[in-house]
């Protein structure tokens, strides 16, 4: 089995490890192929995620922006409010096919935390979650809403306590207590299999999305955009596209104050070759290989590495890497919330700025589809006190 | 014959397992671990591994994760790590040296140009803790072409099928992880190390060395009975802060590593 994209990805880790992760590899391969677990993993996307989730023509946005008409994939509908859940219950299944005992999770934004504590609930496993300090501040309301489910969150004041950080956290413990314990990556990050097994979990959200926008317009969209974190919505959403070469497929990286002042967590745009967590790619660290801390507005994108198949779909210019700052997401965010009456997660807005940017300079015929990954309840807190300081 | 090779027999003859020590390389600052290195080589280490810090020490406990943090706050890097690694050669030149970090920071470097280097200075090998079997060609490759060991480690959650092809074609030794976990110090060895390191030996074309949680004269001896070699890290780092407690430590480790079955 190849564990690379090109250069990126592999299996860079403890050796303790290694085997957890050839089993799980095994156990995954064979989840896939089996019928019954499909079955009950399609059963639970409709009845317990809710899907599909609908592809809305956001009317007012797109005519706001004079230019392609922009579609959002609404994956802040799903239950627990982003796309993190449609990863969280494929990964959960499998831990109970490998009879695992308890579960463990990193989380930034809290929304991959939440989906895990709702699977942990859902199939009654214990469950930590390993969260930086800071972000459990900034998204104190997903902390609560954790600890509702029984989970147990750990506050890692470690180095720049943030998403890196409580990964670095979840590691360790991963390492003492596999393979009782079953690590929840929530993206497209980590030691091969992970980056294949969370694509294939999140390309639900492509493959609808190229159903739903062949149903409503007659024809492919000629760009998807989807923010990129570690990357796990927007690989699940690039995947429905891959292979149709006419739609440009743009992913969106964090620029924090701006890529120049270093204050970003923009990987590939800013970034140079690396490892860390398990993967080769492309990261934020100084000449002698040390990790930088980064900064964004946004938790879940706040984050010094990317998902390797991004890295490697950005050498082959498969897919193409924008980068929106914090001000120009906090507007997006505005925007979406008088004109459409929804509120996206910081996340999502990165995504929106992008279309905001890239709709004018399209023709009103061109179709854009956004993939809204997630909802902006938590962020409450965080937008009144950036606009405080900012505004 | 090779300095590694040369320091095992050495011990071999003497009757005892090869002690040896990480010490986080720059903490609390590089003049400070210089001088803790050589307190402990003066004191009975045969073999040095020389940690260099991370940012994101994924396999490290509190005490080693934090001395790294130090010690890059401190202004630790490779490069002027390996300048003290040469100073340390020319004081010591039959002291096993060994680069102990995470592939990151080697990458960085240039895994060609750190070779050759770590070849002029006079290191014997490296371990990369991150590296495994499945990815180290890439590593492997420059060590040969510099006569440098590439140390492997296997695990208790290693199969005796995957540490056979571990260390076929190994030199200079073979590290083993005592536990299923991160370092630092523990009260005991698991009961099965026995067991488990009997099976390693025998497939084990060179010595094998145990690390991981082995903190005091007891905790060695126990391990010397059964290894070639007994590392010792968190218990290390946590001794330097204290003026004389490295010295008296090493001393009470090196005492620890006498054996009496062979
Ligand atoms: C709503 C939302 N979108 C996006 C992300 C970023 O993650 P990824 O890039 O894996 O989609 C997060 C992460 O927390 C999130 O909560």
């Amino acid at each position: 089995m190849n564990t690379h994209y090109g250069i990126y990805g592999g299996q860079y880790i403890a050796e303790t490890l290694m085997p957890t992760l050839k089993e799980l590899e095994r156990q995954y391969f064979l989840a896939k192929e089996d019928p019954a677990f499909q079955a009950e993993l399609d059963d639970l996307l409709k009845h317990y995620v809710g899907r599909e989730s609908p592809l809305y023509h956001a009317k007012r946005l797109s005519e706001f922006c004079g230019g392609a008409q922009i579609y959002l994939k609404r994956e802040d509908l799903n239950h627990t409010g982003a796309h993190k859940v449609n990863n969280t219950l494929g990964q959960v299944l499998l831990a109970r096919r490998m009879g695992c005992k308890r579960l463990i999770a990193e989380t930034g934004a809290g929304m991959h935390g939440v989906a895990t504590a709702t699977m942990a609930a859902l199939f009654g496993m214990p469950c930590e979650v390993f969260m930086g300090a800071v972000d459990v501040e900034r998204q104190a309301p997903n902390v609560e809403r954790m600890e509702c489910l029984g989970t147990t969150v750990r506050s890692i004041t470690e180095g720049s306590a943030t998403l890196k950080d409580a990964m670095n956290a979840a590691i360790r413990e991963w390492t003492a207590t596999a393979p009782e314990t079953f690590y929840v990556i929530g993206t497209v990050a980590g030691p091969y299999p992970y980056p294949m097994m969370v694509k294939d979990f999140q390309a639900v959200i492509g493959h609808e999305a190229r159903r739903q926008c062949l149903e409503q317009t007659g024809k492919l969209p000629e760009e998807v955009i989807a923010c990129v974190g570690g990357g796990s919505n927007a690989m699940g959403i690039f995947a429905g596209f891959e292979n149709d070469p006419s739609v440009r497929l743009t992913g969106v990286e964090a620029g924090g104050e701006g890529v120049s002042t270093g204050n970003h967590a923009a990987s590939i745009n800013g970034g140079q070759v690396g490892i860390l967590h398990g993967a080769k790619t492309y990261l934020l660290q100084r000449s002698d290989g040390q990790v930088t801390p980064t900064y964004s507005v946004s938790a879940g994108l706040d984050y010094p590495g990317v998902g390797p198949e991004h890295a490697y779909w950005a050498d082959l210019g498969k897919a193409h890497y924008e980068v929106i700052n914090d001000d120009e997401a906090i507007d997006a965010f505005d925007t979406l919330c008088r004109l459409e009456g929804i509120i996206p997660a910081l996340e999502s807005s990165h995504a929106v700025a992008q279309a905001l940017k890239s709709a004018p300079r399209r023709a009103k015929s061109d179709v854009i589809i956004v993939n809204l990954s997630g909802r902006g309840d938590k962020d409450m807190e965080n937008i009144r006190e950036w606009k405080k300081q900012h505004r | 014959m090779n300095r590694i090779s040369s320091i095992f027999q050495n011990c071999r003859r003497e009757k005892r397992a090869a002690l040896i020590i990480f010490a986080e390389a720059g903490y609390p600052n590089l003049a400070q671990s210089e001088q803790d290195i050589d307190t402990a080589i003066e004191n009975g280490a045969d073999i040095i591994e020389l940690g260099i810090p991370f940012s994101d020490p994924m396999a490290d406990g509190p005490v080693i994760s934090s001395a790294g943090q130090t010690a890059i706050e401190n202004g630790a890097n490779l490069q002027n790590i390996l300048e003290m690694a040469a100073r340390i050669r020319q004081r010591h030149p039959d002291t096993g040296l060994v680069l102990f970090s995470y592939f990151n920071v080697m990458y960085n470097y240039g895994l060609e140009a750190l070779c050759a280097e770590l070849q002029r200075i006079g290191v014997d090998g490296i371990l990369a803790v991150d590296l495994p079997l499945e990815e180290r060609d890439e590593l492997l490759a420059p060590c040969r072409a510099h006569n440098l060991h590439l140390i492997p480690l296997v695990s208790p959650a290693t199969s005796p099928e995957r540490a056979r092809a571990i260390v076929q074609d190994v030199t200079g030794f073979v590290y083993y992880v005592s536990v299923r976990g991160i370092t630092g110090a523990r009260a005991a060895m698991p009961p099965e190390l026995a067991q488990n390191l009997a099976m390693l030996r025998e497939i084990s074309p060179v010595p094998v060395v145990v690390g991981f949680g082995i903190a005091s004269g007891e905790s060695a001896h126990a391990v010397a009975e059964c290894a070639d070699g007994v590392v010792v890290g968190s218990a290390f780092v946590s001794a330097c802060t204290a003026p004389g407690q490295a010295a008296t430590l090493v001393r009470t480790l090196r005492a620890g590593c006498a054996k009496e079955n062979s």
